[in-house]
């Protein structure tokens, strides 16, 4: 399959606030690997699973109109990079394309609001983009830096590959793995890679998601690694924003970066410490400076 | 003390009859209740049913006890029953269902932040078609408990700090093309 000439960005309400510093390693990652990104005009909330829980139609047509408003825009691949979003805009696609019983109700909004049917959309997420567009290959031959001796443990989350699993194999994935070895960084065994970091429980059922997270935690450091990799602004919100209260509650010394794919493949093809966001971490600050910091010899080295 | 078993006659056969007549909700009936769902729910030992539970009641009939359960809300919506579930059935849709149900009949926990949160935030997509982090939070504390503000304090700080905060609230520009989506809240009340 011939990668897409372009895609068209889709944030979501994370990647403009407490995820933003995916949004800049994103941006900058493709940036260096020349591929065209745009971001979806005038997007909406996906709704997450807050709307689902609330209405499925309205659920469904919410996200549904961003598909409309990319296809109006001409382009197939909506690039989704949060879990939540992606999810939920696949999930919208299916509904409105699949289900008869949901046809009606898509017709009618789609006509009130003027807008197009968006069947041949295809909702992406970008370790989808790295591994299948841009290839193994290509990302070996761009890598201009190597982080020598840092272990990292992938962490998918949920929603990314599950149910879909287009993403990668909702029960073993290994993508991202096979992506951060293909620049040169060396990963771990982690069982816990696919186990939910409780998503909004963190700030309803705080105590229950400080505990699902200090389990991914401790599991990590358990396995020798020494940061945790995501594709989820939530999983890295999760991760990165409790270790202090974990620290205070369990008494246990983690102090450990949580970085996004994108931060460590834009880092490799020769990013910039700030444009990728590297300066926002609040956990393992010291370890993400003295690894991403480029010193001159470094570069020589090279 | 409490009882703890159910009579079949409090049973609601036909509310059971309908759910499983609904989209996905036919696979119910073909759950072996082998408990996969429940072992692997990373939630479940801090639920009051397992999901295991939930789907027995479900097909029996026990509406109330499933609808009034924080084991629907406390579903994070991971995936990770279905898609172990050797009969294929789509539980996290079925938790879905359930909590839907629970808000249109005023049976769900009050003051338990989930629902609370999904309502607010379903209430600020409606009026300004994009959600604000920090103010749905806010909102759901105010309307939940306010004094877990001062617990957040501290981890507000930190993303005030490295810039993660946003206190701008977020609207879209055609505002009006979500008047065509039929109102959420309708069902809710």
């Amino acid at each position: 399959m011939e990668p897409p000439a372009k895609y068209l960005y889709y944030p979501g309400c994370s990647l403009k606030a407490t995820g933003v510093a995916y949004e800049e390693s994103l941006l900058t990652t493709l940036r260096l690997l020349e591929i065209p990104v745009e971001e979806l005009s005038d997007w909406n909330c996906c709704g997450a699973t807050a709307y689902m829980s609330v209405s499925e139609a309205s659920a469904t047509l919410l996200a549904l109109r961003n598909l409309a408003l990319a296809h109006q825009a001409g382009t197939k691949d909506v690039l989704a990079p949060c879990s939540a979003c992606y999810l939920t805009l696949r999930k919208s696609h299916e509904l409105a394309t699949h289900y008869p019983e949901a046809a009606k109700d898509v017709e009618r909004f789609l006509e009130q609001a003027g807008l197009p049917r968006p069947d041949s959309v295809r909702v992406r997420h970008p370790l989808e983009v790295l591994y299948t567009d841009v290839g193994i290959q290509r990302l070996r031959e761009l890598t201009v830096r190597r982080l020598q001796g840092v272990r990292m443990a992938s962490y998918y989350g949920c929603q990314a590959v599950r149910p879909y699993g287009e993403v990668d194999d909702p029960h073993e994935p290994v993508r991202m793995d096979e992506v951060l070895r293909a620049v040169g960084v060396e990963t771990v065994d982690y069982p816990l890679k696919t186990k939910c970091c409780g998503g909004s429980l963190t700030g309803t059922i705080h105590e229950v998601g400080l505990r699902l997270n200090y389990i991914l935690l401790k599991e990590a450091q358990r396995k020798g690694a020494q940061a945790i990799v995501t594709i989820c602004p939530l999983c890295q919100f999760n991760l990165d924003a409790y270790q202090r209260e974990i620290r205070k509650q369990t008494g246990e010394p983690i102090d450990m970066p949580v970085l996004y794919l994108t931060q460590v493949i834009g880092w490799a093809l020769g990013g910039g410490f700030r444009e990728l966001g590297l300066h926002r971490a609040i956990s393992g600050r010291k370890l993400i400076e003295q690894w991403f910091t480029v010193k001159k010899e470094a570069e020589t080295y090279v | 003390m409490e009882r703890q078993i159910r009579y079949q006659r409090e049973a609601n056969l036909e509310w059971a009859r309908q759910f499983t007549k609904q989209p996905g909700g036919e696979r119910l009936l073909s759950c072996i209740q082998c408990g996969t769902c429940s072992g692997a729910c990373p939630l479940s030992i801090y639920m009051d049913l397992t999901p295991r539970q939930v789907i027995a009641l479900v097909r029996e009939g026990f509406r109330e006890d499933a609808l009034r359960s924080k084991t629907i809300w406390l579903c994070a919506s991971c995936y990770a029953c279905a898609v172990e579930c050797p009969q294929k059935i789509s539980i996290t849709d079925i938790m879905y269902r359930l909590k839907r149900e629970a808000i249109r009949s005023n049976l769900y926990p009050k003051r338990f932040p989930i629902p609370v949160l999904a309502r607010e935030f379903c209430e600020m997509v409606r009026r300004r078609g994009r959600n604000s982090e920090f103010w749905v939070v806010f909102r759901m504390a105010l309307r939940s408990n306010p004094f877990v503000l001062f617990s957040m304090a501290r981890t507000g700080w930190d993303l005030w700090r490295t810039g993660r905060l946003s206190l701008r609230k977020e609207r879209i520009r055609r505002i009006n093309d979500l008047q065509f989506i039929p109102a959420a809240s309708k069902e809710v009340d």
